[in-house]
């Protein structure tokens, strides 16, 4: 074999390269759903934030009445959901700019399956506060 | 996957010293990047010593003088010497701009003068762009229009209109904002880069034109137009003082009011 004769493995000319698969027509809801969570975090975290420090020193059975009246419900499953819904299009953004080549679907995918889980885990700690706020201790 | 260190062949070396001739008072030093593709060798960066007492004000007129006087291998480009042909757009102290508007004065210590950063390299200061001009050609920088032309003269704009168009037809393509970007760096062969959007915005706030949506469809993608991050190394380097981050910044509005 001779090896003196460089293999060019790309020959595709570079507007094809360029042009690539076309533009997805997606990207614009994802970039407006960043910036649409972000700002509905900062009253959510605010109100969370504030609420906590007025809960500091309560004990067990007093959050967990604070926790099972609806209107506290209602922000804490807000605050979980839009806080893993922006963690998710957050790393997503991440993983395109880390991740290449085969790596990249599977690890979007992860992050997606994470966040929803640990998203769906918030809220159905705060249905079991709820539910449980009459009985419980 | 994640590339954490340079490859084995981009490591960069130390290389010749050339210093100041004898009786030189101004002497400073340029440390420049050498790479030539015919040696097979790494990367090495060359001390040249000069007396700035024998040429011009500039870092271009430093490199000429070394390529004239001292070592006529280095290899770089240059044309107009007054930042109108952007072809001197190399990566100067740390920072991307066009050697012939950047004084020697500006820089504090050694000069030290690299290529564009993460394009291929041609030779020393020459690298590849290729790619960079194949992207600017895929969004189709020309008018494009249905309604024929008045027959008499030219398609005519309002002073309002026009006025839209400044601070991006002074833009002259030397790329040096593109290669600053990270994003860029990671996502090269999809993301089109500022230097690209820029060009794509001038047209898309161009009243003559007429293809507007198709534009925007262009562009309707997650690394295309949305792998920027607002990082804004673009408009801090731009050696012509333009600022790409906010046309394409304008470009996600319009995106954005389309569909709303």
């Amino acid at each position: 074999m001779n090896t003196s004769t460089p293999h060019i493995e790309v020959m595709r000319s570079q507007l094809g390269r360029a042009r690539g698969l076309g533009a997805g027509q997606s990207g614009t809801a994802h970039w407006w759903a960043e910036r649409a969570s972000a700002a509905s975090l900062l009253p959510l975290s605010t109100w969370f934030v504030v609420q906590m420090f007025r809960l500091g020193g309560a004990d067990h059975a007093e959050v967990a009445r604070w926790g099972a009246k609806p209107c506290n419900a209602t922000m804490l499953a807000a605050v979980i959901i839009t806080t893993f819904y922006h963690a998710q299009v957050g790393l997503q953004v991440i993983v395109d700019d880390y991740v290449h080549g085969k790596a990249h679907l599977p690890t979007r995918l992860a992050v997606k399956i994470v966040t929803s889980l640990l998203g769906l885990l918030g809220v159905f700690a705060v249905i079991k506060l709820v539910a449980g706020g009459s009985s419980g201790k | 996957m994640v590339e954490l260190r340079l490859p084995r062949n981009s490591t960069v070396g130390t290389g010749k010293t050339f210093p100041a001739p004898a009786g030189a008072k101004n002497v400073k030093s340029f440390k420049i990047y050498r790479w030539s593709p015919d040696d097979g060798k790494n990367p090495v960066i060359d001390t040249y010593e000069l007396d700035l007492d024998t040429f011009g004000p500039m870092v271009l007129d430093a490199i000429i003088h070394i390529k004239n006087e001292v070592d006529p291998t280095l290899t770089f480009r240059r044309s107009c010497r007054e930042g109108i042909c952007g072809s001197c757009a190399m990566n100067i102290d740390g920072e991307n701009t066009l050697a012939c508007l950047k004084p020697i004065k500006d820089i504090k210590g050694d000069v030290r003068i690299y290529p564009l950063p993460h394009m291929p390299i041609v030779k020393d200061l020459v690298s590849n762009l290729d790619g960079a001009y194949a992207q600017l050609r895929s969004v189709q920088p020309w008018m494009q229009a249905d309604s024929a032309p008045p027959p008499d003269g030219e398609r005519r704009q309002s002073i309002e209109e026009r006025a839209k168009l400044d601070g991006m037809w002074e833009c002259i393509l030397c790329f040096c904002c593109t290669t600053s970007c990270p994003s860029y760096w990671w996502n090269g062969d999809k993301y089109l880069g500022p230097a690209v959007l820029l060009a794509a915005y001038r047209w898309i706030a161009d009243s003559r034109d007429e293809h507007t949506g198709n534009r925007l469809d262009a562009l309707e993608d997650t690394f295309k137009l949305y792998a920027c991050r607002t990082i804004m190394n673009c408009t801090q380097t731009c050696p012509k003082g333009l600022n790409p981050a906010k046309a394409i910044g304008r470009i996600k509005e319009l995106q954005l009011e389309r569909k709303l």
